[in-house]
């Protein structure tokens, strides 16, 4: 018998019996496709994070003032705390002592509501900063401008508002040149940030104004919430982590870590931690699609070994009129492939439709080797589960075969 | 007719199932030989050992001890393959309980044999067609098993058994699980074949059936008790009869 004749009758085989035929192929792409996505979930999660993380930018790094009790040894020491102020800000800016430093900016953060048109809105953030701050934290302008130097110099008060909150307070309507009152106090809208979307926390609800017209009038003065800084490049943040420490330690004359006034995060190290997570994440739903795997396996392993067993009368059969042991086996074999490949191919199929789609928000994406393991795991099942019995049962003396219930 | 060798020729054959104290001994060293053209019926109460005779004779089993020359050629030596080649190729086997493969048409199960004797399919359309047109199914070659009769199924089952050619035909109780009418049918099949030249050795253990071999063969305990040639007139009047009927 030649392959092809072989090949046709296992073909004529499983069409001989179609819900056992199907439900075997069903059993296999469940398998395989459960694998697919769940992999795909969780690597789009991890994904996604990411992304959102590196939206903010991952040359960001943060200098927070340690506001008391924020690190151990700082609290209890009050008065010995020096602000962040402007000048530590300006200071950062050196090309000759921070040549990893691109630029900095001083942020102060506050909470507030706006008014306009006799409703108020409660914002999220209003933050205090100068017009280094757009570029430092990866904001841009899309509609109006943003602050100038001259707005900060006079402490104009102008805003510019995130994406969210224009939505908020104004609706559809052009924000821009528009009065709102901020605290009591009347601002005029210049601006829009583009809006950057991420994870958690909305950062598209915001209010941008000038560090000095928010100390003057709004916050009052003391220490800035923290110094937003932008190194040269995102390989770079730890030369311009040191840089920063080196100058605002002399700056603020600290000579030991206990005395130290200001923590620094660094967006890179945050990337990282939260990508560390995200791998767990995508081992424990890798794990998860194992034991799909492993089910669905079990579950080919069962029904090729009660079909073998089903058949081995026919076998016997076979045998009885002169079926060589290798025509018996390659029938077997081409049945189980046929069987495995089909219902892999089928489940790799409906693996990556389905992960066409968002899975409880999350867009799924495909890992290339996870459909090659599914696919391969339960061919490779298939096969061996298939063939082995077969080959058990074809080598049985004809009339073994034919008395087996 | 002067055969060289006899088509079957078996010596002392003996066959043992389990081992010890539990050992039954099915054959107890059985010497049968059948020449060409014969026509044998295997007569024996259950348990006398005919069936195991039979499943030795169609290379389906294997002896415990003794020779089967088949044609001259000592079975017990031959290995797998050459064994799947003889039951193809030399042998015709019928059982009791069909054994068709299910789901699977009448024409299928015919071409089988030839299939796994590596016939054209072309050849292999052409001569199941006529070895089912021999035994009369010529119209219910597209019908699955579980779409005929008890009797019909045994026609598929003897066109399958001689579609290959083979100068030997056994058949383990072919009439066993059939009613009166189709048994005479199935037999008249067997007969004619017999009368073209075949040599058939036939298992059963009802008398009519044993009437139209030209030989008997009674088994008692694993040994040959009776083997007697049967006169031919009364399986000439039967098959007269059945000419006329057939007419």
């Amino acid at each position: 018998m030649n392959p092809w004749e072989i090949g046709r009758f296992a073909f004529l085989g499983l069409l001989a019996n179609k819900v056992r035929t199907g439900l075997t192929m069903l059993g296999v792409l469940i398998g395989v496709g459960a694998v697919i996505l769940l992999v795909a979930v969780g690597n789009g999660s991890s994904k996604s994070v990411q992304a959102s993380i590196e939206s903010l930018g991952t040359n960001l790094i943060t200098v927070s003032h340690t506001a008391g009790g924020g690190r151990f040894g700082a609290a209890g020491r009050g008065s010995e705390l020096k602000d962040l102020t402007l000048d530590d800000a300006r200071a950062l800016v050196d090309p000759v002592r921070a040549p990893h430093v691109k630029s900095a900016a001083p942020v102060q953060n506050t909470t507030g509501s706006v008014v306009y048109a006799g409703q108020t809105t409660t914002v999220n953030s209003v933050v205090g900063t100068t017009p280094d701050w757009f570029a430092t934290t990866n904001h841009e302008v899309a509609r109006g401008t943003a602050l100038t130097a001259a707005d900060v110099d006079n402490s104009r008060k102008v805003v510019v508002l995130g994406g969210t909150t224009v939505e908020n307070v104004f609706g559809p309507e052009d924000p821009v040149g528009k009065d709102v009152l901020l605290s009591g106090i009347p601002f005029r809208v210049v601006g829009v940030l583009a809006t950057k979307g991420g994870a958690g926390q909305d950062t598209d609800d915001t209010i941008v104004l000038p560090v000095s017209t928010l100390r003057a009038s709004l916050a009052g003065y003391g220490s800035l919430s923290q110094i937003t800084v932008q190194a040269t490049s995102s390989g770079a943040t730890d030369e311009a982590e040191a840089e920063i420490t080196a100058i605002l330690d002399a700056r603020h004359k600290i000579t030991s870590s206990a005395q130290t006034d200001y923590r620094i995060v660094n967006q890179a190290s945050l990337l990282s931690a939260n990508d560390e997570t995200n791998r767990t994440f995508t081992v424990l739903l890798g794990a998860v699609a194992a034991i799909s795997l492993l089910v669905g396996g079990i579950g080919i392993t069962n029904i090729m070994l009660v079909t073998v067993a089903e058949r081995t009368r026919e076998i016997g059969i076979r045998k009885a009129i002169g079926a060589p042991r290798g025509a018996i086996l390659g029938q077997f074999l081409a049945e189980s492939t046929l069987l495995s490949v089909l219902g892999g191919a089928l489940g790799v199929a409906a693996g990556l439709f389905s992960a066409r789609f968002t899975v409880v928000g999350i867009e799924p994406a495909v890992v290339p080797s996870s459909v090659f393991a599914a696919f391969g795991v339960s061919v490779a099942l298939g096969l061996f589960f298939g063939g082995y019995p077969a080959a058990r049962a074809a080598s049985l003396r004809p009339i073994e075969a034919l008395r087996h219930e | 007719m002067s055969a060289p060798a006899p088509v079957i020729d078996i010596r002392q054959v003996a066959k043992v199932y389990g081992r010890g104290d539990a050992a039954v001994h099915a054959l107890r060293g059985v010497d049968l030989a059948v020449d060409q053209g014969d026509f044998v019926a295997v007569m024996g109460s259950s348990g006398s050992g005919k069936s195991t005779l039979m499943n030795i004779l169609g290379c389906l089993d294997t002896p415990s001890g003794g020779r089967y020359l088949l044609d001259g050629t000592d079975v017990g030596g031959l290995d797998e393959h050459q064994l799947s080649l003889v039951r193809n190729r030399r042998i015709g086997f019928v059982f009791q309980s069909f054994n068709l493969i299910p789901r699977t048409t009448a024409l299928a199960n015919v071409e089988l044999p030839l299939a796994y004797a590596g016939v054209r399919a072309r050849e292999r359309r052409r001569r199941a067609l006529a070895a089912l047109a021999l035994v009369g199914l010529g119209e219910r070659t597209h019908h699955r098993p579980n779409e005929l009769s008890g009797g019909q199924q045994q026609r598929v089952a003897v066109a399958r058994a001689l579609v290959t050619a083979p100068a030997l035909l056994l058949a383990d109780e072919p009439t066993g699980n059939l009613d009166s009418r189709s048994t005479e049918e199935v037999l008249d099949i067997i007969a004619r074949l017999n009368a073209t030249g075949r040599t058939i050795v036939l298992i059963t253990h009802e008398d009519e059936v044993a009437e139209r071999a030209k030989r008997v063969v009674r088994l008692v305990d694993g040994l040959v008790a009776e083997d007697r040639r049967q006169d031919g007139a009364r399986r000439g009047t039967r098959r007269a009869a059945f000419r006329a009927v057939g007419a």
